[in-house]
């Protein structure tokens, strides 16, 4: 049997010196509950079951040059990261409880923390969230934790997958959604501040928004601040390199999805949910925290800490109820920053907005299509109007070969003939000029 | 060991950025653009291969050594499942492409390995159906909840509170509270299974429903659990199965078959994946029947031209509890690892957890004391013998020094209904011969304990550090390097 | 160690009922279990509470218990060095270890309470 150890033989001498059999082991299960066998398949070699699974694969069409964005984003990964994550003391360790023997990991997920911090101008960072989708949900939790209230404004130009997802979660508490509208790709300060009010537990943002509009929040953070409500950022991690942070704006929370930094796709996951906050708002953070301490002999070492905000303490009353988080995410995405570095993260960052800038000038210069926004301040990802409807056309485009961008419409039903395309630093000179020719003979 | 940041040195670069062939434009705004980079290290890729992989020495991994971890089932993980999952048609899929018209059809790989993996999820739990989006345990118990609430709604159910046995993981309790319930703890009998006389006397018409653990915490099988399942439908509260614990069963028995409604799996478990370092894991959610429209949005299914599909279109449904299909590439290894073992290698998984859990139970209970004196499941539960206890040697104090015979500890101060509990999982992956080893180094503990018991208090001595300050972290929080 | 004149809740709070306020702490079998406290979140000045509603929370590096106040009343004063120095409540639980003072607002709440022997006597029984 693959994976097991014992062969029959031991497994009858240990059950002998034990004076027991299997099914007497088995004996609490009542036998009416007892199985027999499955309907599943048999077992399969690894030589047969690779053949299955790389079929599999084939049916999976990664030769489309992806346009594709909307949070989640094809970026490079230098070889270097993969080599280091796979390292099986940190891939087969889990939890570290037992603080000895995971130096390594407890280590690595203190410098991701100081790594987030550093990128986002916070000062302190948990250890992870699912994704970016639940790391915002928990933000919107811990906001009303630490005001009381229970009141949460969040603007339309917020990753809709994200706002779907707050919406499930919180069907069946009292939260009071308000939803404000982007209409001109900038969040509409008159609408925010019309809403804001002494019962706001937090105004709920993005930035570069789902557009791909760039702002800057200050001054919704100072306004937020006077009514006593805390101001929460999701925000595009590689965008950081080049973009204002949400801690000199004055966000209170910061969180957003990591999966780009050095995470492949993989069809959804896993992926890295990040957060930050400031120190005052530490104990009503979800999630697990690392922090340095001494040990007995006065060494710097490192802990799990501030535990007891944790659910198997906390039980009911814990921050959250997470447990296994994305550690090994996380560690794959200081892994990552560590080897850009200073000023690899600025250059993939500018590089992404300059070939957006690029694809932006080549796909407005073909007769009928337009820049959706007037005042258009973007990073790597842009709205354009179409002439037709832009299901349609990403349907011709997907078999020419480019995957062209996302359909607006899907949660935008007023946007029937908008695209949101995206450009990272993959995307060459040659592959956007192939794309505006393409676009073009479609139209 | 010094921090990655002090390792730095200006100037110093790392990979290099691919060149540019367009023209620098600025289309940001100034003030929209950070005043100086982040502060992030400068280093070469050497420097970073080394500093990680230093890093990697001071871990213990199931690959390293031994990691009895009770309640976390830290089998061997197999290196194929890695592989397949680097696969670029899978690493390399846009989790959007299949919301693009003609986009489905590009996914048709990744469509089938998600629904045949609902499928035998299904025959392994005998549930009806299956989302595999949540991405944890705990977020497949919110999802259970969410979904018991949804059900309770469209009944027009008044229910507030959710059961939950005083043995339970934490995670239970914080999940049901987060998703709006009053949580009311049941207490178990002197033989550590639910007292169902005290059940019996909590439930009514507010009960929404009862999560359970089975085998529980302490490693054992509760015999009335179809009677628990029945008493809590009397009052049309849904039974929750926290699959925590299902590689006990795998292949033996069905939560489906003893009266369950939902039923969450941790992949990382029962199906072999790599726990790394805290996470990912996943925690796909089964319900019955009655229970299928409310699954999240999407699911995937098969059209009778044998092609797979996305159904978005579940008015129903409790709506999205995460952004696609969950974490895919943690579900395709654990689908390979399905497939490899087959039928009867599941069978094999569960006998050899509970054979290897009852070795180790029987062979220490001459030096250790067990929690409930009673057949285990795949774990067993012991404490520190009143000698040991005497001469104050506790729980943590034999999980350190386990660590100085090469050992990784097993769980220990849970389940916290246990006085100084040591929670025991060796799994089956693991070999007789091994678990003489851990049995040997457990016994000699024992008998050091009684000797030298400051020996014992001393471990551990073998690795870079020693018993961290606990106390000063929590008081003088030092969380980043700024 | 318990201390006469003070009155107790089984939750292992203890009231010092002066006038119309109670000083409330918690007791030396409490912070003994708790271990060294790492933090006391305290009660805001003009928070109402009831008898046996949550008053403040008390944490240590491997435990955290919410303090459930003895009496019915509105918190008048807390002791602001537990923020810097948690550690005071296992110096010096019923003395410098105090956690705030109550305005009591239904005196009917202190008979209910334990005297030193009856807690000592609950506290065998544990």
């Amino acid at each position: 049997m693959p994976f097991i150890a014992n062969t029959a033989g031991q497994q009858k001498q240990m059950l002998a010196e034990m004076g027991l059999t299997m099914d007497k082991l088995f004996s609490d299960i009542p036998k009416g509950l007892l199985c027999g066998q499955l309907n599943l398949p048999d077992g399969l070699p690894e030589q047969e079951v690779r053949g299955a699974l790389a079929e599999l694969a084939g049916k999976n069409s990664i030769d489309l040059t992806l346009f594709l964005g909307g949070g989640f984003y094809d970026h490079f990964i230098p070889a270097a990261v993969y080599s280091i994550i796979s390292r099986s003391e940190f891939y087969t360790a889990y939890t570290p409880y037992q603080p000895e023997v995971s130096q390594g990991t407890l280590q690595a997920i203190y410098e991701y923390q100081s790594t987030i911090c550093r990128l986002t101008d916070m000062v302190v960072a948990n250890a992870s969230i699912y994704d970016g989708g639940t790391a915002m949900y928990e933000a919107m939790m811990m906001a009303l934790r630490i005001t009381g209230r229970n009141k949460v404004i969040i603007d339309d130009s917020v990753n809709p997958i994200y706002r779907v997802m707050i919406e499930s979660y919180t069907k069946n508490l009292k939260i009071e959604h308000v939803l404000t509208h982007c209409q001109t790709g900038l969040v509409d300060r008159e609408q925010i501040l019309a809403k804001l009010d002494n019962d706001t537990a937090a105004v709920i943002l993005q930035n570069p928004n789902f557009f791909g509009c760039v702002d800057d929040f200050s001054d919704i953070a100072e306004a937020a601040h006077k009514k006593g409500a805390l101001l929460v950022v999701s925000s595009y991690p590689i965008s950081l390199g080049i973009l204002k942070t949400p801690g000199s704006m004055g966000a209170d929370i910061v969180t957003g999805e990591g999966q780009s930094l050095g995470m492949p796709m993989s069809f959804g996951g896993p992926y890295l949910g990040f957060m930050a906050t400031r120190m005052e708002y530490v104990r009503k953070m979800p999630g697990r925290i690392i922090g340095r301490t001494k040990d007995r002999n006065g060494n710097d070492c490192f802990v799990m800490t501030l535990q007891a905000r944790e659910q198997h303490i906390r039980r009911e009353k814990a921050t959250s109820n997470i447990c296994s988080n994305e550690a090994l995410c996380a560690m794959t995405a200081l892994v990552y920053l560590s080897l850009l570095g200073k000023e690899g993260l600025r250059q993939t960052a500018q590089l992404c907005a300059d070939k957006a800038s690029y694809a932006y000038s080549r796909l407005t210069a073909i007769p009928g299509v337009k820049s959706h926004f007037k005042a258009n301040w973007f990073f790597n990802e842009f709205v354009l109007d179409l002439p037709k409807d832009a299901t349609d056309v990403i349907g011709k485009l997907i078999e020419k070969g480019f995957a062209a961008g996302f359909p607006l419409s899907r949660y935008y039903p007023d946007m029937k003939n908008c695209i949101l395309v995206c450009v990272t630093e993959k995307r060459t000179k040659q592959q956007i000029g192939m794309f505006a020719e393409a676009l073009e003979s479609v139209l | 060991m010094k921090l990655i940041f002090d390792k730095s040195v200006p100037d110093r670069r790392g990979v290099t950025i691919t060149r540019s062939d367009v023209a620098t434009t600025v289309n940001i705004k100034k003030e929209f653009l950070r005043d100086k980079p982040a502060q992030l290290a400068e280093l070469s890729e050497l420097d970073v291969v080394r500093h990680f992989t230093e890093l990697s020495r001071r871990n213990f991994g199931v690959d390293t050594n031994f990691y009895p971890l009770g309640s976390c089932t830290m089998k061997y993980n197999p290196k194929v499942t890695e592989r397949i999952a680097a696969y670029p048609g899978f690493a390399h899929l846009h989790p959007l492409l299949p919301q693009l018209r003609g986009g489905g059809m590009l996914t048709q790989g990744a469509l089938a390995v998600l629904y045949e993996m609902d499928m035998l999820l299904r025959e392994i739990t005998g549930m009806a159906g299956f989302t595999m989006q949540p991405m944890a345990g705990a977020h497949g118990e919110l999802t259970g909840i969410m979904i018991m609430a949804a059900y309770h709604r469209d009944k027009g159910n008044k229910k507030t509170t959710v059961l939950i046995p005083d043995s339970a993981h934490g995670t239970n309790p914080a999940s049901a509270a987060i998703a709006g319930y009053k949580i009311i703890s049941v207490p178990s009998t002197d033989k550590g299974v639910m007292d169902v006389n005290a059940l019996k006397k909590l439930l009514n018409d507010e009960v929404a429903g009862l999560m359970l653990t089975c085998p529980n915490t302490l490693g054992l099988f509760d015999p009335n659990i179809k009677q628990i399942c029945d008493l809590i439908h009397s009052v049309d509260g849904l039974a929750y199965y926290d699959g925590a614990n299902l590689n006990a069963i795998v292949g033996k028995a069905r939560p489906g078959d003893f009266g369950f409604d939902i039923v969450h799996i941790n992949l990382h478990k029962t199906f072999a994946t790599p726990h790394g370092g805290g996470g990912p894991g996943s925690g796909p959610v089964g319900v019955t029947k009655k229970l299928v429209d409310y699954l999240p949005v999407s699911i995937v299914t098969k059209r009778h031209d044998g092609t797979y599909a996305l159904e978005y279109d579940r008015p129903k449904s409790i709506g999205y509890i995460a952004p696609f299909y969950g974490n895919f590439a943690v579900i395709l290894k654990a689908y390979v690892y399905i497939l490899m073992l087959g039928k009867a290698g599941l069978v094999r998984v569960a006998e050899n957890a509970v054979l290897n859990a009852n070795y180790i139970r029987v062979k220490l209970q001459k030096h250790f004391e067990q929690a409930v004196k009673a057949i285990c499941m795949h774990e067993c539960v012991l404490t520190p013998s009143k000698g040991m206890l005497d001469s104050g040697v506790h729980a943590l104090d034999v999980a350190k020094a386990l660590i100085d015979r090469g050992f990784h500890p097993p769980t220990v101060y849970f389940p916290t209904t246990v006085h100084d509990a040591i929670m025991i999982e060796p799994t089956e992956t693991e070999s007789k011969e091994t678990l003489d080893s851990f049995i040997e180094a457990m016994i000699d503990i024992a008998e050091v304990a009684k000797t030298d018991p400051e020996k014992i208090k001393a471990s551990p001595l073998t690795t870079p550090v020693c018993r961290p300050d606990d106390t000063a972290a929590a008081k003088n929080l030092d969380l980043a390097c700024l | 160690m318990v201390v006469k004149g003070l009155l107790y809740t089984k939750d292992h709070e203890w009231a010092k009922i002066e006038g119309g306020v109670a000083i409330i702490g918690i007791t030396d079998h409490a912070q003994n279990q708790l271990g060294e406290l790492t933090f006391v979140e305290l009660p805001d000045i003009g928070k109402e509470v009831k008898q046996k509603g949550e008053l403040a929370v008390v944490e240590s590096s491997k435990a955290a218990s919410d303090v459930y106040s003895p009496v019915t009343g509105k918190v008048i004063e807390m002791n602001a060095k537990l923020e810097k120095n948690p550690e005071i409540v296992n110096d010096d639980c019923y003395g410098a270890g105090w956690i705030c003072k109550i305005q009591i607002t239904d005196k009917a709440t202190t008979k209910n309470l334990m005297d030193a022997a009856q807690y000592e006597e609950y506290l065998k029984g544990l």
